[in-house]
């Protein structure tokens, strides 16, 4: 399978051809947060507060890292579940919010507001924590510290190994490939 | 009489979690290698190959192989005739967690309180401890440390005993396509039918821990399981739920007695990475 070379983070020009099936390798610079990064980020918008972090143009990864071994960046790094973020995820992509990499399904306001802010939502794939980790340059803390492996993380990364799933007109690999080896009964 | 001292059982719990989360057991590896030739999805397929490399690559740097080393499960069969000294079982069990957890480089993914703080309380304890008492003067642990994308996935009914098997059936077959993706299929699923309402969702998690090459012994529900198994790898969600043949490694179900009134089922599922490792003292 052939695997298209991104840069991040994403310029309109990329994110626009990106197309549901594409495999891709990452380089360059991402953002890390799940459940409760999310959570904080929410609370921090709704009270009209000042973001700890820029949004605008970055990718998100739904990770909670392990611990790292001494002189290695980071330990096992593979996606969370993306779904548990899709309440707050498209107020992210509102305050500008390109691209998000996780694992499963998203719901239909997820995929309408990638669609009106041109967004992409990439798959790794689940349980390949131990192979990711090794695409991971480097990784520091940028927020919410008191977090652990929840807190927000930039990662510096080459050739991480991901698959576009839903593009940023709405198409869905996930129907599209399951549809095709379903078997009605 | 046998005299074992609690060291002996909190040493067998940090190991065997450090071994699980580092190598996923031949069964694994194996099934893994038999669905990459029945797989006819050319990205399933891939799918499949890239999940057998990074086993190997886990086991090879030890490395956890899931990011999601899981909450702590135990199950500790007790001995009779076993006697202990030293500190409280429970205490050197979760003890053998914590340093697991600490020298293995583990995620510590447990929190406090589940619904008001939410602190983590950054050793993974306490683990979940599922203890029974068995004849004779041996202790056997085994240890599964489960994630939660699959976990959350997993769910139960009780049906009047009207619904009969196909009720059954099209309630498991309804809790796989609801997980679909974000369980991180292929799947072990696990079904516990009897028993009461906990009792049914500790077989399921018993019925897990069989791995991907054990079926029932009785041909009823051998049958059944391959019914099953069949019927779930036809709803196309493949490897990574990017379509394909390989949607379970394998279903197993594990059965008890019940009340006059019910047929109790739960389903616990396992993502791929379906982590265990056991030992006998």
């Amino acid at each position: 399978m052939e695997e298209r070379k991104i840069q991040l983070p994403l310029d309109e020009e990329t994110i626009l051809s990106l197309k549901a099936g594409d495999s891709v390798l990452l380089t360059g610079t991402m953002i890390t947060g799940r459940d409760a990064a999310h959570q904080r980020l929410f609370e921090t918008i709704q009270n009209h507060q000042k973001l700890p972090i820029k949004l605008e143009g970055e990718v998100i990864y739904y990770v909670g890292p392990a611990p790292s071994k001494p002189g290695v960046p980071v330990g096992s790094a593979g996606p969370t579940s993306s779904y548990r973020m899709d309440k707050v995820a498209p107020i992210l992509m509102e305050h500008g919010l390109k691209g998000m990499i996780g694992k499963g399904n998203r719901s239909k306001e997820v995929i309408d507001s990638m669609k009106k802010n041109k967004c992409v939502y990439f798959a790794a794939i689940g349980g390949l924590g131990a192979m990711i980790s090794k695409s991971i340059l480097n990784s520091e803390v940028l927020c919410y510290e008191d977090l652990g492996t929840e807190a927000i993380h930039r990662f510096w990364v080459k050739d991480f190994p991901a698959i576009v799933v839903i593009d940023s007109e709405g198409n869905n690999l996930y129907e599209i490939e399951q549809a095709k080896f379903r078997e009605a009964e | 009489m046998r005299i074992v001292h609690t060291n002996t059982v909190k040493d067998a719990v940090k190991n065997l979690f450090i071994e699980a989360n580092f190598d996923i057991g031949e069964s694994v590896f194996k099934v893994i290698q038999d669905s990459i030739r029945k797989e006819k999805s050319q990205l399933g397929q891939s799918v499949l190959g890239k999940i057998y490399d990074n086993n190997i690559l886990a086991k090879k740097e030890r490395i956890a192989i899931c990011q999601d080393t899981g909450m702590s499960v135990v199950f500790i069969q007790i001995g009779q005739d076993i006697h202990f000294e030293g500190d409280y079982i429970n205490d050197a069990i979760n003890q053998g967690v914590r340093e697991a957890y600490e020298e293995g480089y583990l995620r510590k993914s447990v929190v406090r309180d589940p619904l008001f703080e939410r602190v983590n309380t950054k050793d993974n304890t306490p683990a979940v401890i599922h203890t029974s008492i068995i004849p004779g003067d041996k202790i056997f642990i085994e240890v599964m440390p489960k994630g939660f994308g699959s976990e959350n996935m997993s769910t139960l009914k009780m049906f009047a005993p009207s619904a009969g098997i196909d009720g059954v059936k099209q309630f498991i077959i309804d809790a796989i396509e609801k997980a679909g993706p974000n369980a991180c299929p292929p799947m072990i699923v696990g079904v516990g039918i009897g028993g009461t309402f906990e009792y049914a969702s500790y077989l399921a998690k018993k019925a897990v821990l069989r791995g991907p090459d054990h079926k029932h012994p009785d041909p009823r529900y051998r049958e059944l399981e391959e019914e099953i198994l069949t019927k779930v790898n036809k709803t196309g969600i493949g490897p990574a739920g990017l379509g394909g043949l390989t949607t379970a490694f394998a279903v197993n179900i594990e059965v008890y007695p019940t009340h006059i009134a019910s047929i109790p089922v739960a389903i616990n599922i396992s993502c791929h990475a379906s982590r265990h490792a056991s030992i006998e003292i």
